[in-house]
Parts: C-alpha cells; structure tokens; sequence
C-alpha cells in the first residue's frame, strides 16, 4: 500500500501512540484485502461498547488508546450494555456499571460524542450519498451503504477506532465502484403490511443471498422505520451489508438488473416466521427498539399502551437514544409509557445488555433482535407493535 | 559449502508480514478455523470450544498454526486479553488471515505471518519466525 509522508510519520510513532497502533491496523486491513491507499473519511460509528462484550481486555485496550488517541473525525458510539442514567431499574449489577462507566469514560476522553444508539443517522451522524465512512454495526453500515448511498466496509470496534484517530480507512471492498455491483436480483411478490414483515423479508433475502448484494424490485413503498428494519435483518441473516431497491434507494437506477433472480412469496415470509417464531406463548419480555425506536415508533406505542397496564410477569422496555427520548418527554409519550408500567431502555439493547438467564421468552418487532435473543437463551417470538404491546399487556403471545 | 547444509534440511518458508516480530517455539498445528470469543479461555489459554480438535490444548508460549479466524469481531480483544494474562501463543502463522486475528496479532503485539502452506508443519515442530520467514525443520 502506498502511504504519503505523513502517512508514514504516523505510521512511526510522530503523532503518539493510539495513531501508531492505528496505522497499523489500517496498513494491515489494507494489504490483506489488497487497498492500495487509505481515503479520508466523514464520519466513524464505533460499536464494542458494552462490557458485557468487552470484558477487562477490551476495557484494557481502549484505556491504553485513551492515553493519547483523540478522534479527528466526527465519532459516534454503539449502545452500552446498559441505560447510562437508569440502569438500576433495569436490574443491571452495580459491579457491572461500574466497569461500564469506566468504558464509556474511556471513549469520553477520546473525544467520541457518547451517543451510545446503533441509528446515528437518526442523532446528527448523517452522511452524504457517495460519502466514504467507516462504520460499525452492522444495522447502521447496511442502511448507511443501502438507503443513503454513503460507501462503508464492516468494520469492527477496533478498525473503526483506528479510522477515527487517523481520520482515513484502507481504500477497498464497499468503497469501491466495482465491488458495490448488486449480484442478485430479488422480485417480491408479495405485499408487506406490518413492521416485522421487514424484518421476515430480510431474513427471507439473507438466506437466499447469502454473501451477495441483492438488488430487490417489486416494492413500492416503504418508510425509514422498514428499511430500518430490513438493513438489521438482511446483514444478520447472511446478505452483504448493501442492497438496491429499485424505485426507492439511491443508486438503484444507475446499478444494472442482475440476471439470477429469485423471487419472494407470501410462503417465504411465513417460513421467516415459523423460523424465528419458537414454541409456547407464555411472554416475559417484550422489548421494541432493535434498530433504536425512532419518535415515530415510539408515538405508536404510547398510543397502543394508552390508560393500560403491563402484566405482573412481564417487562416491557423500549429500546432507544437518548436524543429520542428527550423528544418523547417533551410530547408526553414517556409519561404514557411509563404510567402503563412500560421502561425506557436508552444507550443500550437487547443484543448487547447482560440479560443472559434473566428471560424466558421474548416478544419483539425486530428479526434481529430475535436472533440475539436466543444467543441469551429466550425463546422469540416477532410480530407487530400492536401484538408486542399486546403480549405485554396480556403476558401471553396471541397467534 | 556448508558441510551440514546436505543433512540439516532446515526449511525456509517466505509469508506476509501481519505483526513483525521474532520468535521460537513449538508448533500446535490445526485445520479448524480459530474462534478466539467464546472459544479460547482468556485466563488460559486453553481451547473450550466444543468439536475443536485443539478443544482442552492450550495454545500459550505456541507458535499456533491454523488457517483463519471465526467467530465475533470481539475476538481481537480475547488476544489482547490473553496477551495481558500471560496465555498468549509465543507467536501465530495462518494460510490466508482475516480482520479478527489481524487486529488482534496488532493490538497483542503477538508477531503474526500469514500466505504460509501450513500443510508443511507439524505439531511439535520446533518454529522460528522472523518477520516474514518460517523456519521449520
């Protein structure tokens, strides 16, 4: 790879430590996947916040990197494995915030905005069709490459600190024209009425375009809330982190049709459904927000879980930012919800709090989150925000 | 000539470079892909995941020979973790790497060659590495 003086000057230690150790990384991302230069970026989205993922190594290595590594980019971060201001009604441990305030410490002193949500482009990290990044979160890197036109590889927490602190990634893979060709046409051939059939279509896509760039017809209309839905599930499920939708992305129109196509029916959103959908309908668990609820969501279940209450059995969280949460205060919509016996889960998530064992069975809107869910060991059920709400009220699943 | 270059067979195998560095040490050789999350023991060393052929082998003070990583992203802090717990293999060698044990050799320090026939070494074999050269006898 070729690197320019300054490059090099970083590169051996002029500017420190974090630098060095991240040109590193980014010399050895680049030669691996054959870059021949490294690119500015607009942007970095950092995920490996919680602890529950981190451990004391990882709570080590960013300590290390603080010293001094400053971010030269804007920054944003992933959700924490817990509610920064209200983790004790959320039952987290006190020996677990206490090592997860170290973490977030860690990244403060870096200079990262502490945004803590997997949907920055929601909070102000909003980048621009053709703009190169560097992202983490495979939710966030999907939609980002897909809805916005911006140009992401998948990075993980390590790579996606190293680009912050140098301010530039290796040149390769999805920032490339050549590479961001869709490989796949996808026909759909069935209507989508509800939330979680995004999600059910993701599943669908990923598994019959496992590794592939799908380029989907036959939609005609969706909104941020489903395509936020569809980038969580079709990245989870098996596709890469880019998809075309003809009529509706950017980009679409000037990307070629492939020739395989493979089509998705009614039956194949319901076998998502059978899939994901586990036995039994006792609930404990519901818990909405995987991608982060954006207001609108929100608007909707404060209007779903109106003058009810939430079953004795079960807890209900709404997974979101904090920036959300403000905007739901000021409406009113937090009152509801939490009168109704609903909690607000901001900066964090069901995949990355310590809610291994806490659960039995999980009710939720997001395939994703159902895929994460099972790794905690509950079983999952997705459906509707009016059937989640429901089986909170209720304690049990109606199918 | 060198009189015992005929009978001492030392041979050289040429890789890229991951994390430079020099070391010696035995071989622990597998064909099974390396989850580091969930599947090495941080405090350690020693493999748990179940159906690994290394599974209850401790990779510490090795030189570990495999063909890539699996798994989480997160596996790039367990070497770290291992590094700082004294467990870590003295060195790595892979076929053809990816981004988890790349970040993870650099994070670590651990030095890291990759683009190497690992069909050619055995366990036990005792390993030098220098940058990009494998020695094996």
């Amino acid at each position: 790879m070729e690197l320019t003086k300054q490059e090099q000057a970083m590169l051996n230690g002029a500017e420190g430590y974090a630098v060095r150790k991240s040109m590193e990384i980014l010399v050895a991302l680049g030669e691996i996947f054959g870059a021949k230069n490294l690119i500015d970026v607009g942007s970095v989205q950092v995920a490996g916040v919680s602890y529950h993922n981190l451990g004391d190594a990882g709570l080590d290595f960013l300590d290390s990197l603080a010293k001094d590594g400053r971010v030269k980019v804007l920054t944003t971060l992933n959700p924490a494995g817990m509610d920064m201001e209200n983790w004790q009604q959320l039952g987290i441990s006190p020996e677990f915030a206490e090592k997860q305030k170290l973490v977030i410490d860690a990244f403060t002193r870096m200079g990262i905005l502490i945004s803590c949500t997997c949907t920055p482009y929601l909070i102000g990290n909003l980048p621009l069709y053709g703009e190169h990044i560097a992202w983490s979160e495979s939710s966030a890197v999907t939609f980002a490459n897909s809805v916005l036109g911006a140009r992401t590889n998948r990075e993980g927490g390590p790579s996606a600190l190293a680009a912050a602190f140098v301010g530039k990634t290796p040149c390769y893979g999805l920032h490339l024209n050549e590479n961001r060709i869709p490989d796949i046409h996808i026909q759909v051939n069935t209507e989508l009425s509800k939330l979680s059939d995004w999600g059910a279509l993701g599943y669908a896509i990923g598994k019959k375009a496992e590794n592939k760039i799908p380029y989907i017809t036959g939609i005609k209309k969706a909104d941020l809330d489903a395509l936020k839905s569809l980038s969580a599930s079709l990245v989870t499920y098996g596709a890469k982190p880019l998809f075309y939708m003809k009529g509706i992305t950017p980009g679409a129109e000037t990307q070629t049709q492939p020739k395989e196509t493979v089509t998705i029916e009614a039956s194949d959103i319901q076998n998502a459904y059978d899939n994901i959908n586990d036995q039994g309908n006792e609930i404990d668990f519901v818990c909405v927000g995987c991608p982060h609820c954006s207001i609108k969501e929100i608007q909707e279940i404060a209007d779903l879980i109106k003058d009810k209450k939430i079953a004795d059995t079960t807890e209900l969280w709404v997974a979101t930012s904090r920036t959300a949460k403000q905007l739901a205060d000021k409406r009113g919509y937090t009152a509801i919800i939490e009168a109704a016996g609903g909690k607000f889960a901001c900066d964090t998530c069901m995949a990355v709090a310590p809610l291994k064992g806490r659960f039995k069975a999980l009710a939720t809107t997001s395939a994703k989150g159902c895929f994460y869910s099972r790794q905690n060991l509950m079983k999952t059920k997705m459906g509707s925000m009016k059937e989640c709400i429901q089986a909170a009220v209720t304690g049990k699943w109606n199918n | 000539m060198h009189p015992s270059s005929g009978d001492r067979k030392m041979e050289q195998l040429k890789g890229r470079i991951i994390y430079k560095g020099k070391a010696k040490a035995d071989a622990l050789v597998t064909t099974m892909p390396i989850s580091f999350y969930g599947g090495v023991d941080p405090n350690t060393g020693v493999v748990i995941e179940k159906d690994h052929e290394l599974n209850g082998i401790s990779i510490k003070d090795k030189v570990l020979v495999f063909p890539q990583g699996k798994g989480s992203t997160v596996g790039s802090y367990t070497l770290y973790r291992l590094k700082k717990n004294n467990a870590a293999p003295a060195a790595m060698i892979n076929k053809e790497t990816e981004t988890i044990v790349a970040v993870g050799a650099i994070i670590s320090e651990i030095p890291f060659v990759d683009k190497i026939d690992i069909s050619r070494i055995k366990t036990g074999d005792k390993i030098t590495i220098e940058n990009d050269s494998v020695a094996i006898p």
